[in-house]
């Protein structure tokens, strides 16, 4: 199974080579779709990881180990869809199918799994209802 | 076979009025003639929910004791404009709070309407018939006399949709738009909207009751930058940005289901408004006009990274709605700005007010000009 995950760590950790362990040690297959260190050194990461369900248990264990805190990109994605207005300026700048609106009803259309994290949709809405919890 | 304003009045009084929005209309016409529709339907709704700068609102606060001549004004930190009479003021959509440039005229607008408390800050010289030189206080819309909006421009007629050929993403009033002709944004509501259902403004002057965010406002002027030199498709439809409305209507009677304040990224705060237009369909040739589908009208898309917006594609409502459009060979997405679904609402909502007989339609008072252009600013030497 896939899972998407957005993965926050502290300058703490920058010498542990976790991306080696999880493919080494757990068998996950990692690919980091967004990576940003900032000054501090701490930093935040994309990563969609693959694997059978025992063994990314254990891979999200490890991290927790490590105190890196795992959020599913579902829930590092906030739109507040009760105050929409159904627009559309979020689906202009959505290029990976996450926010859609089309026919018959044109309401905002949110797919969670697919939000590649890039931030562009949060500046695009002009009622500012998009957080994206990602870095910062 | 000509209908006038009474004869659709008192079929709408018999409950014998046959009214539907300007999609239902579009839909009939894949059937029916004109001659048909003029026969079958009296009044067509229309509509739109985007956002429209030129807005805001004349406020009139009430005197205190001893009275003031208010002349620096604000509400909530966003200055009001105060150069009217002693405790009027106009306050914009745009206006920005100098705190916070993400906060607004059309912020306090919709607080307003939601009946909130603002913050009431006024200065004055004081004088002799208006003593006081200063106020603070909490006002909302209970507390204050009037508030009247007084919108400028609104309702722009078949506004170009918007694409970027830069190198860089811009953050315009038509969205993000992204580099390299990256996307298309759109911001009208296509054949549901008011002046593309009546080209030539033959239903739609002066004193024409409308649908202002949910209360019953008036066309009180042709809008700025009222254009009617635009070049037309055979059906009548101006291509390119043309009419516009100035709108006038009481803020007390308004509801935020159709009005939000909005702030677009580097460039600054908005309002997103709703207006409706119902269209009688007095004979044939209103008939023809209500009828016409997205496909029917013709979209410029103008270039965002160019000076001056130079149009360099064109298209039509029904292949922006398909989500994407040919730019020089090269299929690019497209997004809408305006809201179709709040827009659609409005219409129904007007069929049915329509219908109940509150929103009778009447003649216009005088018709907006026939002749009208748009000049620009020249900038002559010597004004420093
Ligand atoms: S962050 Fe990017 S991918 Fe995710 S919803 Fe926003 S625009 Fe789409
Ligand atoms: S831009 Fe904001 S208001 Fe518009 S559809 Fe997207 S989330 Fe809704």
């Amino acid at each position: 199974m896939k899972e998407k995950y957005v993965l926050e760590y502290s300058s703490a950790m920058v010498d542990e080579p976790v991306i080696y362990t999880l493919v080494k040690r757990f068998d996950i297959k990692v690919n980091i779709l967004r990576a940003e260190i900032s000054s501090g050194q701490e930093g935040s990461m994309l990563v969609e990881l693959e694997g059978d369900r025992a063994k990314l248990d254990e891979g999200r264990g490890y991290l927790a180990s490590l105190s890196v805190t795992l959020l599913p990109i579902s829930n590092s994605l906030r739109v507040r869809e009760d105050a929409c207005i159904h627009c559309g300026s979020c689906t202009g700048v959505c290029f990976s199918g996450c926010l859609t609106m089309g026919a018959p009803d044109w309401l905002l259309a949110v797919d969670r799994d697919k939000c590649i994290a890039c931030g562009l949709c949060v500046k695009a809405c002009p009622l500012g209802l998009i957080g994206l919890k990602f870095g910062e | 076979m000509a209908k006038s304003y009474e004869e659709i009045n008192a079929k709408i009084k018999a409950g014998k009025a046959v009214i539907l929005t300007a999609e239902e209309v579009s839909r009939m016409a894949e059937e029916a003639s004109p001659a048909e529709i003029a026969k079958k339907v009296d009044v067509v709704t229309t509509a739109t929910f985007g956002a429209m700068c030129s807005s805001g609102c004349f406020i009139n606060f009430g005197h205190p004791s001893p009275p003031i001549r208010m002349e620096s004004i604000s509400l909530n930190g966003v200055s009001v404009f105060g150069g009217v009479a002693a405790v009027d003021g106009y306050i914009g959509a745009t206006e920005v709070s100098p705190e916070d440039p993400k906060y607004g005229g059309a912020h306090v607008i919709e607080a307003l309407i939601r009946g909130e408390e603002l913050l009431l800050k006024a200065y004055g010289k004081g004088t002799d018939c208006y003593p006081r030189r200063e106020v603070a206080t909490w006002v909302s819309k209970a507390t204050v006399n009037e508030i009247t909006m007084v919108n400028p421009r609104n309702a722009y007629q078949n506004y170009p949709a918007a694409t970027n050929s830069t190198e860089r993403q811009l953050h315009t009033y038509m969205g993000s738009l992204l580099p390299r002709r990256g996307n298309v944004n759109y911001s009208t509501s296509g054949e549901l909207s008011p002046l593309i259902n009546d080209p030539y403004l033959r239903t739609v002057g002066l004193g024409t009751r409308v649908f202002l965010a949910g209360a019953q406002g008036f066309v009180s002027w042709r809008g700025t930058q009222f254009n009617t030199t635009k070049p037309r498709a055979p059906n009548g439809v101006p291509e390119g940005n043309a009419a516009t409305l100035m709108l006038t209507g009481d803020l007390k009677e308004m509801s935020a289901d159709f009005l939000r304040a909005a702030y677009f990224e580097r460039y600054g705060v908005s309002l997103y408004l709703g207006i409706g237009i119902p269209i009688p369909v007095l004979d044939e040739d209103m008939a023809r006009c209500v009828s016409i589908r997205n496909r029917d009208i013709p979209v410029l898309v103008c270039d965002y990274g160019a000076e001056g917006h130079p149009a360099i594609a064109r298209t039509n409502y029904e292949e922006l709605r398909s989500g994407r459009v040919e730019l020089d060979g090269r299929s690019v997405r497209t997004a809408p700005l305006s809201s179709l679904s709040k827009a659609r609402e409005i219409a129904s909502l007007l069929k049915a007010q329509v219908a109940s007989g509150a929103f009778p339609l009447g003649p216009p008072a005088q018709a907006l000009p026939a002749d009208s252009t748009v000049r620009g600013l020249e900038i002559k030497g010597r004004a420093r």
